[in-house]
């Protein structure tokens, strides 16, 4: 090989590398982050759990295999044939915790997504026009979010009736302000930047300018919030359906009910308030990690 | 000869009376363009000449009309195609701009986004303007790319801002701004924050690519040299107001008014002896009068008469140039060399 290909080569390959864009940079530094590894890990095992339910779980989540071992002063905590005990209904409370996984995964996702829509919408509408839109936009978020957040969901999820349905979208519109005012604001500062400036020197209609330049240069923050969202709605869906606003089949395994259900065993049976609680704590811990640490990789203010 | 028959046309930018206020409720308005009048021939090179603040860029945004809507106040006219520009619908006036008028940057370190590849930017202003998709767009990408000197533009297409040096990156802007063949091009300060060494190459590559197009060049800069290697005409402005417009010759060998004088004596000479002190003109302008009072320049101004004070002085026109000034240098105390 001569010395020009050579170069040549050499040349290609740091190009290759430097093709990275910043997103694949924020990745690399995530990667070497080991509280971002253990958020991704707890993360994974509850996404894993959740989907592989019914082969992980070994009972059914509405069986009462335990059914004759249950007496009113003895709910027989972990064995080696119930490794989390039993429920007051003789039902085996790992199968229960396995599959209130995918309830918690579902409403996470889906009220996560729902808020993060109409939110962006707002966002992109106030953030665009500037001007009247933005205030009126503005003020209603502003609105929504003087009201307490669980308060707010509580009040919706009521209305609504007790379903899965109507938790999903009470944690949704109790998101849609949060979003609405992060990409509102991130694209108000991207507005009065120089290669926005540069682009409306070129001629570019305002509507490539929103969608090809301000909106993927805001967009970073919008999805570490959604990772920190999917934490709280977890949370916020567990808190609903304690206070009896979720499902009203009481079949449907649901870690916040679960809750609800063991309070008056709490002396008798503390298992069963101990493990639907860790559940809650494992899933919302996993992506509360990722999310602050994918802030800290994502956004250069945070950087070390 | 070019210049007789573009003359006979008349001018591409008439700039009349331009001025523009920036107005905020509760506090006076602030003047940062007041009065502007020039003109710029096809072909003509123009150079804008001043320090920070006076209003040489707030004169070229108007003229682009991108000024910010509110909050702005700016009256005269500007000419351009016997349009005035600043009367024109925003969507007309968003189809002349990159097409006929485009603009080039002081910092190419933020006007590039910086999470879209380069091809994508440069290919936008041929989607934009010319009505060019997908392949031949790139293609045409490409080929700009590789006009205005960036090596391998094949490859460069699909990289990020952040992976192009400054001097790219202002080859790449300039790229965008020539893409549709515009007969104005307005440069500001487009060196200023580059290295000396790619400075000259950028403003060769201007200067090489106005002549080969034909465009007109509206050069807004600090730096007198620049003005001296490239501009036909040069205005001088100080405080929101043009204190002095010559031929560029005429103006470097005779400069009549104190701060073109003071500028032009403000830069280091290569023959003088070492050590010999910098000549910078006194005070800076952010203790400029309005020129309501008097002439702005005047605190500063070695020159200064009783009269100076005495209220604003007029723009005259002596043989070919104009000057606004009530004492002005004579041949003898030109330049303090």
């Amino acid at each position: 090989m001569s010395l020009s290909e050579i170069e040549a080569a050499t040349e290609s390959e740091q190009v290759e590398q430097a093709a990275g864009n910043l997103r694949r940079e924020a990745w690399r530094r995530l990667r070497r982050d080991p509280v971002a590894i253990v958020g991704f890990c707890l993360i994974a095992f509850f996404v894993l759990v959740a989907l592989l339910a019914p082969l992980l779980a070994p009972y059914a989540p509405d069986a009462q295999p335990g059914r004759g071992m249950i007496t009113p002063t003895n709910i027989p905590g972990p064995s080696a044939q119930h490794w989390f005990g039993l429920d007051a209904s003789g039902r085996d409370e790992l199968s229960r915790v396995i599959h209130g996984a995918r309830q918690s995964l579902l409403v996470g996702v889906v009220s996560m997504l729902l808020g993060m829509i109409g939110g962006l919408t707002l966002g992109v509408l106030a953030g665009a026009f500037g001007g009247t839109v933005d205030s009126v936009v503005m003020r209603i978020v502003d609105v929504m979010l003087s009201i307490p957040g669980l308060l707010m969901a509580i009040a919706i999820a009521a209305l609504l009736g007790a379903s899965l349905t109507s938790v999903m979208i009470a944690i949704a519109i109790v998101n849609v302000p949060v979003f609405a005012r992060l990409l509102r604001g991130q694209m108000l500062a991207q507005r009065g930047s120089d290669y926005v400036l540069a682009a409306r020197s070129l001629g570019v209609r305002r509507r490539s300018i929103v969608f090809g330049h301000i909106l993927p240069n805001s967009i970073s923050p919008v999805i570490v919030q959604a990772t920190l969202t999917l934490a709280t709605a977890i949370i916020e869906a567990a808190a609903l359906s304690f206070l009896g606003l979720g499902s009203a089949d009481p079949r449907v395994p649901e870690w916040g009910r679960m809750l609800a259900d063991t309070q008056r065993y709490l002396a008798s049976a503390p298992h069963l308030a101990l493990f639907p609680g860790l559940a809650i704590v494992v899933a919302a811990l996993g992506f509360t990690m990722l999310g602050e640490r994918l802030r800290e990789a994502i956004d250069p203010k945070y950087r070390r | 000869m070019s210049v007789s028959i573009s003359e006979a046309r008349g001018p591409l930018l008439d700039v009349r009376d331009l001025s523009v206020a920036f107005t905020r409720k509760g506090s006076p308005d602030v003047r940062a363009v007041d009065g502007v009048t020039f003109t710029v021939s096809p072909g003509e090179t123009v150079g804008l000449v001043g320090e920070s603040g006076s209003g040489k860029s707030v004169t070229s945004l108007a003229v682009m009309g991108l000024l910010p809507p509110r909050g702005v106040r700016v009256g005269g006219q500007v000419l351009f195609d016997s349009d005035d520009l600043l009367t024109l619908p925003r969507d007309r006036m968003r189809d002349i701009r990159g097409r006929d008028i485009a603009m080039v940057f002081q910092d190419p370190m933020s006007s590039l986004n910086p999470v879209v590849p380069i091809g994508v930017q440069v290919a936008e202003v041929l989607e934009r303007h010319q009505d060019l998709k997908g392949e031949p767009a790139r293609r045409g990408a490409e080929d700009l790319l590789a006009r205005v000197g960036i090596p391998d533009p094949r490859r460069r297409l699909k990289e990020y801002p952040h992976q192009l040096s400054g001097g790219m990156r202002q080859r790449a802007l300039i790229a965008m701004a020539l893409a549709c063949k515009p007969r104005l091009l307005i440069a500001d300060e487009p060196t200023t924050a580059l290295d000396v060494t790619i400075q000259a190459q950028i403003i060769e590559l201007l200067k090489e690519l106005v002549q080969d197009t034909g465009a007109s060049l509206v050069m807004i800069t600090h730096d007198l040299g620049i003005v001296a290697g490239l501009c036909d005409t040069v205005h001088v402005m100080y405080s929101g107001r043009v204190v002095e417009s010559a031929g560029r010759r005429e103006l470097f060998a005779e400069p009549h008014h104190p701060y073109t004088g003071g500028l032009l004596a403000s830069v280091p000479r290569l023959d003088a002896p070492r050590g010999a002190p910098l000549h910078p003109i006194p005070g800076s302008p952010t203790d400029v009068l309005q020129w309501s009072d008097g002439c702005a320049f005047a605190p500063r101004c070695p020159n200064r008469i009783e009269p100076c004070t005495g209220g604003p002085p007029p723009l005259e026109s002596i043989g070919g140039r104009s000057l606004r000034c009530l004492n002005p240098l004579t041949e003898s105390e030109e330049v303090p060399a």
